[in-house]
Formats: structure tokens, sequence, C-alpha cells
């Protein structure tokens, strides 16, 4: 990670954002997964425009129909066409995890910069209630929220904005803690500037990639618990059309309707792989190293 | 040393005691205990107050605490809400199962990965690497529950080579499991080979670039001396705390395993136990598996710094 250490208004934001897209994109892994995650989001805005069925349109004539001229990829157990399902199947999780992520990285990153920067034993005690989060298992600190408040957006956002922020503490702690031993944060608290001003003019802009990258794993992890949650059955609820969702209903049929379970695999795969890509080339491409975080 | 080890259990069971307190407090601020979820409808009056005096709920909530946390120390958990069943045996059993999953899968994953991530590492950029490293973003990226059907399907439906579904009952003996077993192991597996195989990868490639290295080169010391001479015990040791916390991660991901494929672990108990509100039962859950993860993340870090004679002189050195 190289060092910044100018006013982050002089390139502006958009600008930063640009050149971050065009970093990643300069890697063909990173194009391939930059166009698959692009895609998603378009076809996420524009599905309801396009999708040649309505996907609560239930008939008994056609169940299991094989994928044909008129259901390109087939028709579920109860007669709806998985191609406008599929399609409309990634809405519902783009939205949560898109609100989500953000909030996630930027609370998680705040907390975690301004405790590296304070440090002492109020960083101490913080750090110990962090790992003791980390050591409850995603799925069942979630369920016991999702059980009982219920399984609405304005339940999910704010359940996976709350605990996937908690490891980035962690990252943008130890991002911190790298860069607040040197001189040119000694010289801004020499010249009188106060906590949140050095946290904005100078630590900010340096754990900033950090924390991209970070957000970009988070987004990735946080769709991997949406759609488990989806398919255990505490996530979406019928008759939505979820990747999750679809997987979980297909799966008593899939010896003789493979299709209808093999679209939604399809879809969430191919969103997931494509987040990937673009995390790693964008990782590559800032100089950190992902292998060495640990899964959390 | 032996102060560093004690300062360690010290950290650990500070953690347990933590989140003993987080899960006692989560649950008790969820709306409804134990009795209104046994009563179900007719939760209300007379009914529900002897109920809470029957399962003493009647008493300052810092009281049960430390009531149940005596006990549980003890290796008392209490007693499940629907069934008056002591926990300790139910959960004990299921325990067991999801012991002898991992337990198969770490057998399989950790010597897999720690073999492939040495070819990639030392092959770097080479087909073959490209070529696994593709292949884990695959394997730890694309949810269990998607993997797991998606082989069930190839596997068991088209292929019939395996069966696709644990129908062995909980009790009965690990040696049962035996064929059905399979697949989720190969799953599990899976995962964990991936983030493993990342890990040990990018810690040889850094160890092959180190200045040890190119000083031992130079020299003229042949290659293969210098792989497993110099190179591969040094880039192994942080493989160790990777490995500790793949397992503390799997626990999450073993509950959509087990689900998926049916198997009588603690996972899916658990998820049963949250969906019927059986709330002593997710406490006594959420304990074993906080425990059982500081637990591993203790025993990792023993284990490399007395595989690290740097890490246990650092640290001795001050008073």
């Amino acid at each position: 990670m190289t060092v910044v250490s100018v006013d982050p208004k002089s390139g502006g934001r958009l600008s930063r954002l640009a050149e971050v897209i065009r970093e990643i994109a300069s890697r063909p892994s990173g194009l391939i997964g930059l166009s698959l995650v692009t895609t998603h989001i378009l076809l996420a805005i524009f599905s309801p425009f396009i999708v040649p069925y309505d996907y609560r349109a239930v008939s008994a004539d056609i169940m299991f129909n094989a994928p044909s001229s008129d259901h390109w990829f087939g028709t579920d157990h109860l007669g709806r066409d998985v191609f406008t399902r599929t399609l409309l199947g990634g809405r519902e999780a783009l939205l949560v995890t898109g609100i989500a992520t953000p909030v996630a990285v930027g609370w998680g990153g705040f907390i975690g910069i301004l405790f590296g920067l304070v440090g002492g034993r109020i960083d101490e005690i913080l750090m110990r209630i962090v790992d003791a989060f980390l050591s409850l298992p995603w799925i069942l600190k979630m369920l016991v929220l999702i059980v009982t408040f219920g399984t609405g957006i304005e339940v999910l956002v704010p359940t996976l904005a709350f605990f996937y922020g908690i490891p980035v503490i962690r990252i943008a702690r130890a991002a911190t803690h790298d860069v607040v031993a040197r001189d040119f944060v000694s010289s801004a608290r020499a010249r009188g500037h106060g906590r949140f001003s050095i946290i904005r003019r100078e630590l900010l802009p340096n754990v900033l990639d950090v924390l991209m990258v970070e957000g970009a794993m988070r987004w990735s992890w946080m769709l991997l618990a949406f759609s488990s949650l989806s398919f255990l059955g505490f996530g979406v609820s019928p008759p939505t059309p979820d990747w999750g969702l679809m997987i979980s209903d297909s799966r008593g049929f899939m010896s003789f309707a493979p299709w209808s379970l093999l679209a939604p695999v399809a879809a969430l795969s191919s969103l997931i792989i494509g987040i990937n890509l673009s995390a790693d080339a964008l990782a590559k491409s800032l100089g950190i190293d992902r292998a060495q975080k640990a899964p959390v | 040393m032996l102060r560093l080890i004690l300062r360690r259990l010290m950290l650990g069971a500070v953690t347990v005691f933590l989140v003993s307190g987080i899960i006692f407090a989560g649950v008790e601020i969820l709306p409804g205990d134990a009795c209104t979820a046994y009563l179900e409808r007719e939760a209300q009056g007379k009914r529900l107050e002897n109920c809470r005096i029957e399962l003493n709920l009647n008493r300052s909530a810092v009281t049960r605490y430390l009531e149940w946390a005596v006990n549980a120390i003890q290796g008392d958990l209490g007693v499940s809400a629907n069934g008056s069943f002591p926990i300790t045996e139910l959960v004990g059993e299921r325990l067991k199962n999801s012991l002898l999953l991992a337990a198969c899968a770490l057998g399989v994953g950790v010597p897999l990965a720690i073999f492939l991530g040495c070819v990639t590492g030392l092959q770097r950029d080479k087909p073959i690497d490209l070529f696994f490293s593709t292949a884990a973003i695959f394997a730890m990226t694309i949810p269990e529950f998607v993997s797991a059907t998606v082989m069930i399907l190839v596997f068991s439906v088209w292929l019939g080579w395996v069966p696709g579904i644990v129908l062995t009952p909980a009790d009965a003996p690990a040696s049962e499991f035996f064929p059905e077993i399979i697949l989720p192991v190969v799953v599990l597996s899976m995962v964990m080979t991936a983030h493993i195989l990342r890990m040990v990868r990018s810690s040889v490639i850094e160890v092959m670039a180190s200045d040890y290295i190119q000083m031992a080169t130079l020299k003229g010391v042949p290659y293969w001396r210098i792989v497993f001479r110099h190179a591969l015990p040094n880039a192994l040791l942080p493989a160790i705390n990777v490995v500790a916390l793949t397992i503390a991660w799997l626990l999450g991901g073993v509950v959509v395993i087990e689900v998926v494929f049916n198997y009588p672990g603690l996972g899916r108990m658990m998820i049963d136990s949250i969906s019927d509100r059986d709330l002593p039962v997710v406490q006594a859950i959420a304990l074993i598996v906080a425990t059982v993860y500081v637990g591993v993340n203790l025993s990792a870090d023993m284990l490399t710094m007395i595989a690290n004679p740097r890490l246990r002189t650092l640290h001795t050195r001050k008073p």
C-alpha cells in the first residue's frame, strides 16, 4: 500500500472512483468480474420491464415443462416461468446488500479508525467485545434477530449492516495502526488539528484502499448470507422471486426438472464470482494481499 | 513462555465470558421467554405466572445469568423449554456428529490444501497455479448450499455414485454414517481447502522472495533443499492460524451443509431450536460454538508459539 498524504478534496471523489474502476478493468479477470457485476445491476434495475411473463402467474397445465421457445428456462413446480423468475430473482438481494454494504463499511471503518487513533484501554476493551462477537457464527447471530423481528427488508438491512460492520472495525483499526505513527500524522497533531480533522485529512485517504477492498469482500459475504438465509426459509418470503428461495423450492424436483434449479444457481454464482473477481483485481492493483485476510 | 500461555488463556476465558454475556443479554432482550413459547396462546394470567415460577423466570436477570453460567461451567446446560430434556445429553449427541463431520473434512482438506498451496506458490502464475487459484475462488465464494445442491444433482441423482441425503438417526454410532457422509465431507473440505490453499500460496510466495532464500540460492544450495529445508517450514507457520480461523468460520457454514444433507449435527439442531424458539437450547449451542471457536484459536496460537522460536523470545524478554 502506498502512502498518500494529499487533501482528499483535491482529486475529487468521483475521479477516484473512475480511477479505481479503470484499475480493475485493466486486468482480464477484473474486466470479466466487472462486466458480470454490471450486467447483474442493470438487470436488477431493468428486469421488470423486459421479463416475458408475470412472475406470479401459476398454471397447472405447464408444470415442470422443459426449456422451450416459449419458456426459455422451462417452468417450475407451479408452472411459473423460470426465466422470468431468474431475471427478477436478484433484485431483493442486490437491494438489501447494496444498502447494507456501504453502511457496514462506513460505521465499521469509522469506529475502527477512531479507536486505532485513540488507542489505550478503551481500544483494548472494544477489541475484546469485537472478538466476542466474531466468535459466534454469523448464522446464529442473524437468525436470532430475524426470527424475533421478522424477515422484511427493514430487518435484514440493519442486521446485515450491523454484523458485517464488526469485522471491518478490525481491518480499519489495523490499517490505521500502520499509518498512525508516521510523521505526517504527528505533524498534523503538532499543527493542532483535532481528532476528526486528522481522521478526515490524514488517516482516511490512507485507509480508503483497504476499506474499498474490504467493502467488496463484505458485499460478497453478505450476498452469501442473504441467499443462505433465503434458502433456509428465513429470508425473502414467497412468492417474491429470489435465487436462494428458488433453489430451495426446486431441490425436491431436481431429478426430473433440473432446469428450475440450475437457472438460479447459475445466476447467483455468476454474480458472486463477478464480485470476487473484481475484488481480487482491485486488491491486486492496490497492492493488498487478500489471501492474508481471514474469512469472517 | 508460561506467562505468555497463561495470558492467552486468560484472554480466551475473558472472551468466552463476554460471549456468554452477549448470548444471555441477546436472548433476554428478545420479546417473549421460554414460558410464552411453551404455552403459546394460553400464555396469560395465572398459567403464565405459575410457569414462570416453575422455571425460575421470576427472578432478576443477573441472578439467572449467574446461575446459568455457574451450571454451564460444571457441564450442566439446563433443560430444554419444550420437553424438559436435559440439554447436555441432547447436545452431546449432535456435537459428536458435527465433530465427526468436521474431523473428516479436516483430515481430507488440510493436507490437500497444504500440498496444493505449496505447488501453486512455487509455480506462481504458471498454468497449474492459475487453474487451482481460480478453482479456489469458485470454491470459497459460491454459497455452500449452491455447491452442495449441485453436487447432489450431479453425483447422486445423475451419476448415482453416492447417497445424496443422510438418513441415519442422530444416535447411531459413527461408523453407520459412512457412505452418506461422503458428499457433506467433500463440500465442506472443498470450501476449507480453498481458504487454506490461498493462504499457504501467498505465504510460500512471500518466503521464496525473501533475502535468506536468495542467499541460499546464491550459495548454490539445490532447489529442492531450499524448498524443503528453508522455505516450507517458515511458510507453513502462518497456515496454523488460518486453519484455526477456517475451522471457526466453518462452524457457520456447516449449519447450511447439515441442513442441505439432512445431517443430524449441531447446526441443524440450532436451526430447529431457533425456529421453535427453544431459547435454553439456543443459548447452550451458542456457548458451545463460541467456546470451540476460542479454544481452536487458542491452540493455534500456542502451536505457532511452540513452532516459532522468534515469537517466544520476543515476548518473554520483557518482564
